[in-house]
């Protein structure tokens, strides 16, 4: 038995949304009696984040303070359409037409803050701690929750914008095949390090490094743990979990639980270390490019790379499995 | 059918409970206590973690009715008012958590292996945490945040 030692890398390049009929996402932002901002969306957050990501870009559009946004994602029935959290595309899709709805929200919140201070709406700004108020002479101020009232009770107005987001459908020049597809293109490079045991087969990825280039970490905590998280289910994608052989053409056999199907767990996790450069995407809300699904992309071409490097076995399937590395090595021998 | 006393987060609860109803039915349904989740249901996720007489248990393969007299302990009973448990401190300062369906369980064992052994090896906080699935931090930042709250323990 000898355990061979393998290193490999791989980069990509990652794709925000889709191509398809527009990749349309809408917001529409109301504010409430008391001065809150309701940002109405048909985008589900499933834990990944995307109600702070999109608050964040409500409340630095407004000039408000977090705590002023309310996000509701009730119900795609009844809310502004929203193609779907997928394709890497809530944050960029989603960001954007929330910062087109507060730009016009915003607008119409100076309109009254004006009416109320007697001003032109053109020379007032927002403190970012729920105040309205003149440039060059912040005592004339007025909050938020008053500009409210007024609105309501007082100028009969709706202080409310609309955003959506939408590109157009794009297509290839039949000569050139040339397209522009898709917004921006994040990118990501990782270096795995692995140690193969050409007795049983067994992968073990000892170690993985990974550059992720991704616009701008509009949350740096939530975007540090999406591309760590991310990286480990590669690993999991390259070595572990599969519903194969059986999905889709069967879900009567295959796993059906964590028992059968596998994850690594916390003790069979690689030393590992993850760098996000930010260089902002002209497109996107406030430079941020989509790097959901991005972030175990890379990890699974540098594992099989590694793995090729340790022992000569080219796979293209995943997983990984120990049946599939000792075939690679009867055929070497062979 | 069976009266089940518990001792809940050092409260005493008193409750009806069918031969079928598990702890972790019981807990969140007629006790009010939704802070351990129903995951798997077959106690392979963790996510229904909680001690039962200072032991963690996956709470969803207890029948409430063999347990009467006994003592539990959620992640409802950890805080002191507004003063978390160093667990979560460290939980909550460390983002060891994205959309924190495993929490509470996470938490939960986490705390009885401080309870045992107050000064762990990284290694012995990865074999504490092994039957809680996570699906979204790589559980690095959640070893580290154990590994954290033993630290502020010990200060």
């Amino acid at each position: 038995m000898t355990l061979l030692y393998g290193r490999g890398y791989a980069s990509v390049n990652y794709p925000t949304g889709m191509n398809l009929g527009g990749d349309p996402s809408q917001a529409l932002i109301h504010a409430t009696t008391m001065g809150g901002f309701v940002v109405s969306l048909s985008s589900v957050d499933l834990g990944q984040g995307l109600k702070t990501v999109v608050a964040q870009c409500a409340a630095e559009t407004l000039g408000m303070p977090m705590e002023n946004i309310i996000i509701d994602t009730a119900d795609t029935d009844t809310g502004p359409h929203c193609m779907g959290t997928f394709a890497s595309r809530g944050t960029h899709r989603v960001g954007n037409a929330v910062i087109m709805a507060a730009r016009e929200a915003r607008d119409v919140m100076l309109q009254v803050a004006g009416d109320e201070l007697e001003v032109d709406a053109g020379d007032l700004e927002t403190d970012g701690t729920g105040f309205v108020r003149l440039k060059g002479s912040p005592e004339t101020k007025i909050h938020i929750s008053d500009v409210a009232l007024a609105a309501h009770f007082k100028q009969g107005r709706t202080i409310s914008g609309r955003g959506i987001f939408l590109k157009e459908r794009n297509y290839p020049v039949p000569e050139t095949g040339e397209m522009d597809p898709d917004s921006c293109q994040a990118h990501a490079c990782s270096v795995a390090e692995v140690e193969v045991d050409d007795e049983t087969g067994v992968v073990t990825v000892l170690s993985l490094h990974n550059a992720y280039e991704i616009g701008r970490a509009l949350n740096p905590a939530m975007a540090t743990q999406q591309v760590e998280g991310g990286a480990w289910m590669g690993v999991s994608h390259a070595v572990f979990e599969s519903t194969e052989p059986y999905y889709p053409a069967s879900r009567d056999h295959g796993p059906i639980d964590f028992n059968e199907y596998l994850m690594p767990g916390p003790g069979e996790i690689p030393v590992q270390t993850s760098v996000i450069l930010e260089r902002p995407a002209s497109n996107g809300p406030f430079g941020a490019k989509g790097i959901g699904e991005m972030t175990a992309n890379a990890p699974i071409p540098a594992i099989a790379n590694a793995i090729f490097d340790a022992c000569g076995v080219r796979l293209t399937t995943m997983p990984f499995t120990p049946e599939s590395i000792l075939r690679g090595l009867d055929a070497l021998r062979a | 059918m069976k009266i089940v006393n518990l001792k809940v987060n050092g409260v005493g609860k008193a409750f009806i409970a069918k031969p079928e109803t598990t702890l972790l039915l019981a807990l969140r349904e007629q006790l009010g206590l939704t802070g351990a989740k129903r995951g798997c249901a077959q106690g392979a996720c963790g996510s229904c973690t909680v001690l039962l007489d200072g032991e963690p248990v996956v709470s969803c393969l207890v029948p409430a009715v063999t347990v009467d007299g006994s003592d539990v302990a959620t992640v409802e009973g950890l805080a002191d008012g507004d003063k978390l448990s160093h667990v979560q401190q460290a939980f909550l300062d460390g983002f060891a958590t994205q959309c924190g369906f495993c929490t509470p369980g996470m938490i939960m064992s986490a705390e009885a292996l401080l309870d045992r052994n107050p000064n762990p090896t990284r290694d012995e906080v990865a074999e504490a945490i092994s039957g809680n699935v996570c699906r979204c931090t790589g559980y690095e930042p959640i070893i580290s945040a154990v590994l954290d709250a033993a630290e502020r323990a010990r200060l």
